[in-house]
């Protein structure tokens, strides 16, 4: 074996580098730290990747048709407050379109004075602002309902990311293009393959929503709606159009399948709830967290992420009882609006069981359900807007698995 | 000779174009609001011209639709258009376009916008309102000679059209939240 080891093919590498000027040549496998200094790194990239070490991705349920679906982040293996657009989630109902910007034109029309065609260039000349929102899937944690909850945070909570987003206040695109009186709502569509269809009241529409063209400091991603999406802070990820290319200024609702056979909560007596636009608060341990592994007894910190459509959270509590006593974690500052909000908290492992969980309260004073009190009122069968309180079960041996298995 | 309303008009928009702070953009032609402007209101806006019934659509259905819904709507690769009726109350209930959805426009809407779906933008107005037609047929709301068109396709009462209720949240735990 003398001549397979690293150390040796170093050495072949670093001969060929010098005999045939390969200096592209690179090492066939990352380096270990022991490995430091001796060679020479690899040469400066015009696109980053991340470290070949970091294997989190994002997990997607399988789908009848691939351009259906969702893909979930995977918030375990997340640190601070922001998604990388890369692990953002996604949730397709017709796939991810190619639109060259250049060709890209966003209309204004139906109940406006001047009915408006603009260009990814002029909407990129306008006065422009960037916020930092989370956008959460209707349907996160829909899996809750059920009497075997997901196995892991990625499944159970993953259609939620955070970022910063940069684009042109709606408001002022409507203001420019006059709205009509008698003008309530606002129908939006995309230029994805089923053309994705949501009705916005006009109120909404003039308050914080925004037509974003960026993300976490670049364009936005295809799958995030590249070249113009909206941002609608604190409200269900699907009415946030991604691909936008037409605003109908409109009297009425237009009823469209995703605001009406979907995203609409089934209550135990047959009656579905409609517009359930707004997410409410929640929060869900992290770390740790479902197929973890807590390596021995000893001191931890519990992490995790809590945020809320209405607006900043203004505490999170822990148990590691099953409930009986709740602990203040710590915030970590700035807490903002409409944010992924990180909260810690020092835990010592005994080695014996135990059940773990946050709870959030918002700046509304709102606080986080049990998932009993959730299903008390609204069933098992409403699919959409669970935001119950997470418990995760830490076994004598250290492993983590949700509870109700 | 310009008429006296013609004239208003035309100060009126020029009133309008002035009042623009930014001036970006420029109007719309009417080809890009026509081809934008597919959204169809629950009152029937938006409708274009034509009509269908089921027997016509059937065929349309067998030659663009069946191979993902099934022969009669019971489903396949994507999901069953038919079936459900009175189960939404119940453990299992199944949501489809006869038990669930409130409004017949948006059947036309969404079929028009979004299937086939592989080949959106396929069907012409009178192949929507068909298929559509037949779809309503296959779950029992109208009958196969049942001319659907820009007029009927509105009165078409959905068996679950009052099964919707306002949004009611904060409705679990402190219900403290001031509404926003
Ligand atoms: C290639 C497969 C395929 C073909 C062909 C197809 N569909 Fe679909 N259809 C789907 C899928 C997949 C969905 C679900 C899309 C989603 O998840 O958003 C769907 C959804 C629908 C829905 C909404 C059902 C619901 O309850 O949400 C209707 C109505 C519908 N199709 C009608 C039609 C009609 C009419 C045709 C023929 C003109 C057609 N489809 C052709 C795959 C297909």
């Amino acid at each position: 074996m003398k001549d397979s080891g690293p150390s040796s093919r170093r050495q072949l590498l670093r001969m060929s580098a010098a005999v045939g000027g390969g200096l592209l040549a690179r090492p066939d496998r990352p380096r270990a730290a022991e490995d430091m200094p001796s060679e020479l790194g690899a040469p400066l990239g015009p696109y980053g990747d991340r470290s070949p070490f970091e294997k989190a991705v994002r997990w997607r349920r399988d789908t009848k048709t691939p351009q259906t679906g969702s893909s979930f982040t995977p918030l375990e293996d997340s640190v601070g407050t922001l998604t990388p657009s890369s692990l953002h989630y996604e949730r397709h109902h017709s796939g991810i379109p190619t639109i060259d910007p250049s060709r890209h034109r966003l209309l204004i029309h139906g109940m406006v004075e001047r009915p408006l065609s603009l260009s990814m260039a002029d909407i990129r000349r306008l006065p422009s602002v960037s916020r930092i929102f989370v956008l959460e899937c209707g349907g996160n944690s829909g899996s809750e309902w059920a009497a075997k909850t997901a196995p892991d945070v990625q499944r159970s909570h993953g259609l939620a990311s955070c970022s910063e987003w940069n684009g042109v206040p709606l408001s002022l695109v409507l203001t420019e293009a006059r709205i009509r009186s008698g003008a309530a709502w606002v129908i939006a569509e995309g230029a994805d393959a089923c053309r994705m269809e949501r009705s916005i009241p006009l109120p909404k529409a003039m308050d914080d929503i925004l037509l974003a063209y960026g993300q976490n400091g670049e364009a936005l991603r295809p799958a995030q709606g590249y070249p113009l999406r909206l941002i609608i802070p604190g409200w269900e990820g699907n009415a946030n159009v991604k691909w936008l290319h037409s605003l109908k200024l409109a009297d009425q609702p237009y009823m469209a399948r995703d605001e009406t056979a979907k995203y609409t909560d089934l209550m135990p007596d047959g009656k579905a709830r409609l517009f359930s636009y707004q997410m409410e608060a929640k929060s869900v341990i992290t770390f740790p967290s479902g197929g973890q592994t807590l390596s021995s007894p000893g001191l931890y910190e519990l992490t995790g992420l809590a945020w809320s459509g209405h607006g900043r959270i203004e505490r999170v509590e822990i148990t590691t009882d099953g409930g009986r006593n709740w602990a203040k974690a710590l915030l970590q500052e700035p807490r903002l609006p409409i944010a992924f909000t990180r909260f810690r908290l020092p835990w010592r492992f005994d080695g014996r069981e135990a059940v773990i969980a946050s709870r959030a309260t918002d700046e509304s004073g709102y606080v986080q359900p049990t998932r009993d009190a959730l299903i008390a009122v609204r069933g098992t069968n409403s699919a959409y807007h669970y935001n119950g309180i997470k418990l995760w079960k830490v076994h004598a041996d250290g492993t983590v698995t949700n509870v109700e298995v | 000779m310009v008429k006296p309303s013609a004239m208003v008009l035309l100060a009126a928009a020029a009133l309008a174009a002035q009042s623009a702070k930014y001036g970006v953009g420029r109007p719309p032609t009417e080809d890009e609001i026509r081809g934008l402007g597919l959204a169809i209101a629950p009152d029937g806006t938006g409708l274009p011209e034509g009509s269908g019934t089921a027997v016509a659509g059937r065929e349309v259905f067998a030659a663009l639709c069946s191979r993902c819904h099934g022969d009669k709507g019971e489903g396949g690769i994507g999901p069953p258009l038919v079936g459900g009726q009175g189960t939404l109350a119940t453990a299992k209930p199944l949501k489809t376009v006869g038990s669930f959805w409130p409004y017949a426009t948006t059947v036309w809407d969404y079929v028009n916008r979004a299937m086939p779906f592989d080949q959106p933008g396929l069907l012409k107005p009178p192949q929507v309102y068909a298929v559509v037609a037949y779809i309503l047929n296959l779950n029992g709301i109208i009958g196969s000679d049942q001319v659907i068109d820009a007029k009927s396709l509105p009165k078409v009462k959905m068996p679950n059209r009052d099964g919707f209720v306002p949004d009611p949240r904060p409705d679990v735990g402190n219900k403290t939240r001031a509404k926003r």
